[in-house]
């Protein structure tokens, strides 16, 4: 009985005092380790303690001064008030753990680890956390606050009018989203911009893969020849850098451009409206996409015919297969076998494709009944708010719901690879 | 129909069908090209055989005083080369310390990486222009590099793990044995041979920044720090067709080099960007 009472008292006294950090461990008898933690708490205390209570109130209120309070600088800060006070908490945390385990440790009669052992211990456990910080904290300013940021900003009537340091922003709930849903011009420039996104999506993928497919089982013809050189032609578009390509094809395009001028007469057809009618812009956008995404897929899949055994095909020979039979159930599937994970990135990056829709045309033409351009898709739509109209609330609310349909293909798409399921995830 | 016939027919269609695609790739190339050797500025009079070719486009281009070109020209391979530099180093890192190490926290740091990597980091635009306001990093070389160093760390961390995990421990745990500390480990024995994945990811590092547009035209604002994708298209937008002849000589000089590196390491792309989807 008096074992079993005792047996627990060192890593209780321990973690009640270092409610206190460091004296936990003071407690423990690791006065070097207690006064790093110590030394830790009161500085964290002292020096963020002003600036998180600012931050703080930043965050709820967003400023209460107009042209003294700056709200999207609190915001800011609120914002990194938090993280700050995220990561105070895990020092805490872990303050309260390894009292917790070294008074465990005592009332087992293990003894404490001497100065020495602890630096060993901390250089082994330390090091894939020390190894990771550099990247993970970059991660964290550059690509996690921005999403917070974005997250917050949905939520406030951050625009031209209520723009610091003039005027002060708020707090507006889910104001941004009722508006998209509800009024007449938000919804239907929402549904018809989402419409032609999907559409371009499917439509320019689609077509890009199958032409990819399509070459690439085309040159790999037994006996066809100029092989080496089709396939340096084939990989021309993907070499050249994209931007400078549509930048290429905008000119073309244009009405003094090489087709209106010198292809389409050759044929014998008229000028072609491409750059102000949207339906011709939109065409002209699905074949430029092709032309650039083609390569890549065309690469892959040369990679994986080369890759398929002779045997197979010389089997579907003696079978007296035709080449129609072979292509269907030996080459293709094969080929979208290894292919699909892929082809599922395709698709996203096509949806998020912003360069091909802005360098083209600047997303236009622009159109009378809606406050986004002919070609716009949603993340050059958000663009658009942002840079030119200034609606960053509305803008922030669209990039939520973006994200949201990224991320869902992306985690279903993962659940789905080897990876998720046999890497070893402890 | 014979044997014989059926061949030749397909073959005959299948010549048909590249050399068109052939052509199709081709012409807005050779259009470019012939623009930039036109005497004239204008888009209008530009033709692709040009009747008195001329350098003088390129001589603009290369002249201090009259265009800010060369400066674009520099500003994107430094951007581009310590983008590289870094990316190396940070996924070298965070890549080894997930793929050797078992700690708390790994498994959950592994999922946000997967799930950073489908997000392009230019989507929350608004965020980044703002905090690199706040942070007065607007126009500024270093905010970029920053920004596409950031954008490169998850997909390149899961593709350089990928390739770590296919190296045997029993290599760490002989030099450990030997008594060689982790940081030697990781510089002398794991490092020399994950160089074939160093390559690939140095090469997307190097890349990424020369085609990116978006964070570039958000950030930078005066003309002498532009890359060249802004610069380039503003030469294009502010007076189109004005001065498309000037353009098309600036993109020979961006594309040439580029379409060669690329060739080159072909290779590379196609197997980085396969083990990036169908490893990760």
């Amino acid at each position: 009985m008096k074992d079993s009472t005792s047996s627990k008292k060192h890593r209780k006294t321990a973690l009640l005092l270092s409610i206190l950090p460091g004296f936990g461990q003071f407690y423990n008898k690791q006065i070097l380790k207690g006064l790093v933690f110590l030394i830790l708490a009161v500085s964290f205390g002292s020096v963020f303690f002003e600036y998180m209570g600012v931050g703080y109130w930043g965050l709820f209120t967003l400023g209460e001064i107009p042209k003294l309070d700056h709200s999207i600088f609190l915001l800011i800060d609120g914002i990194i008030a938090v993280i700050l006070t995220v990561m105070g908490l895990g020092i805490y945390a872990f303050n309260l753990y390894d009292a917790y385990h070294n008074g465990k440790r005592r009332d087992l009669g293990e003894g404490v680890n001497s100065v020495r052992k602890q630096y060993h211990n901390l250089i082994d456990n330390g090091f894939p956390y020390l190894m990771i910080s550099p990247g993970f904290f970059l991660l964290i300013f550059v690509v996690i606050f921005p999403i917070i940021f974005v997250l917050l900003l949905a939520f406030t009537n951050y625009d031209l009018y209520h723009s610091p340091p003039a005027n002060l922003v708020d707090w507006v709930g889910l104001q941004n989203f009722k508006d998209i849903f509800v009024l007449d011009v938000w919804r239907s420039t929402f549904f018809s911009v989402l419409t032609w996104t999907i559409v371009w999506t499917f439509g320019a993928t689609t077509l890009q893969v199958a032409l990819g497919i399509f070459l690439a089982i085309l040159i790999n013809q037994k006996d066809l020849k100029g092989k080496v050189l089709f396939r340096t032609i084939m990989i021309l578009p993907w070499a050249v850098p994209a931007f400078i390509t549509i930048l290429i094809f905008s000119g073309m395009f244009n009405d003094l451009g090489a087709i209106n001028k010198v292809l389409l007469p050759m044929v014998g057809l008229d000028p072609i409206p491409w750059m102000t009618n949207e339906t011709f812009t939109r065409l002209a956008l699905i074949m430029i996409q092709t032309w650039l995404g083609f390569p890549f897929i065309f690469a892959m899949t040369t990679g994986i015919l080369q890759s398929i055994p002779e045997e197979l095909y010389e089997a579907a020979d003696v079978d007296g297969a035709s080449v129609f039979q072979k292509f269907f159930s030996i080459t293709l599937p094969l080929v979208l076998y290894a292919t699909a994970p892929i082809l599922i990135t395709q698709y996203t990056f096509n949806f998020n494709n912003f360069n091909v829709i802005f360098l083209f045309n600047g997303g236009g033409p622009a159109l009378p009944s809606q406050n986004a351009g002919g070609t716009d898709i949603l993340i050059s739509w958000i663009y658009r708010l942002t840079m030119t109209s200034a609606q960053y609330g509305k803008a922030a609310a669209i990039t939520m719901i973006l994200s949201i349909i990224v991320i869902t293909v992306a985690l279903w798409q993962f659940k789905r690879t080897k990876s998720f399921q046999e890497e070893d995830m402890m | 129909m014979t044997k014989k016939q059926s061949k030749l027919i397909r073959l005959t269609i299948s010549y048909l069908i590249i050399l068109t695609m052939t052509a199709i790739v081709l012409y807005p190339l050779l259009w470019v090209l012939g623009s930039s050797f036109n005497p004239g500025n204008s888009l209008n009079s530009s033709q692709m055989f040009p009747d008195n070719p001329t350098l003088k486009h390129y001589q603009f281009l290369f002249d201090l005083e009259r265009s800010n070109y060369l400066l674009w020209y520099w500003n994107s391979m430094k951007i581009s080369l310590m983008t590289m530099i870094f990316s190396v180093i940070l996924v070298s890192f965070t890549a080894y310390s997930f793929s050797r190490y078992r700690f708390v926290g790994r498994k959950n740091g592994l999922m946000t990486f997967l799930i950073l990597q489908m997000i392009p980091n230019f989507a929350a635009l608004i965020a980044i222009f703002v905090l690199a306001t706040r942070l007065q990093l607007i126009d500024t070389h270093l905010g970029l590099i920053l920004f596409y160093v950031g954008g490169q760390i998850p997909m390149s961390t899961w593709l350089m793990k990928g390739y770590l995990d296919t190296i045997p421990k029993d290599l760490d745990e002989s030099a450990r044995m030997d008594g060689a500390g982790h940081f030697r480990i990781f510089i002398q024995i794991i490092m020399p041979l994950a160089k074939p994945i160093i390559s690939v990811v140095a090469l997307f590092a190097f890349i990424a920044p020369l085609g990116d547009f978006i964070i570039a035209r958000i950030l930078l604002r005066s003309n002498e720090q532009y890359t060249l994708a802004v610069g380039l298209y503003d030469l294009v937008a502010k007076q189109f067709g004005n001065s498309f002849t000037t353009f098309a000589a600036g993109a020979v000089l961006v594309s040439v080099p580029i379409a060669l590196l690329f060739l080159v390491f072909q290779k590379y792309f196609v197997s980085g960007l396969t083990a990036g989807g169908t490893k990760g």
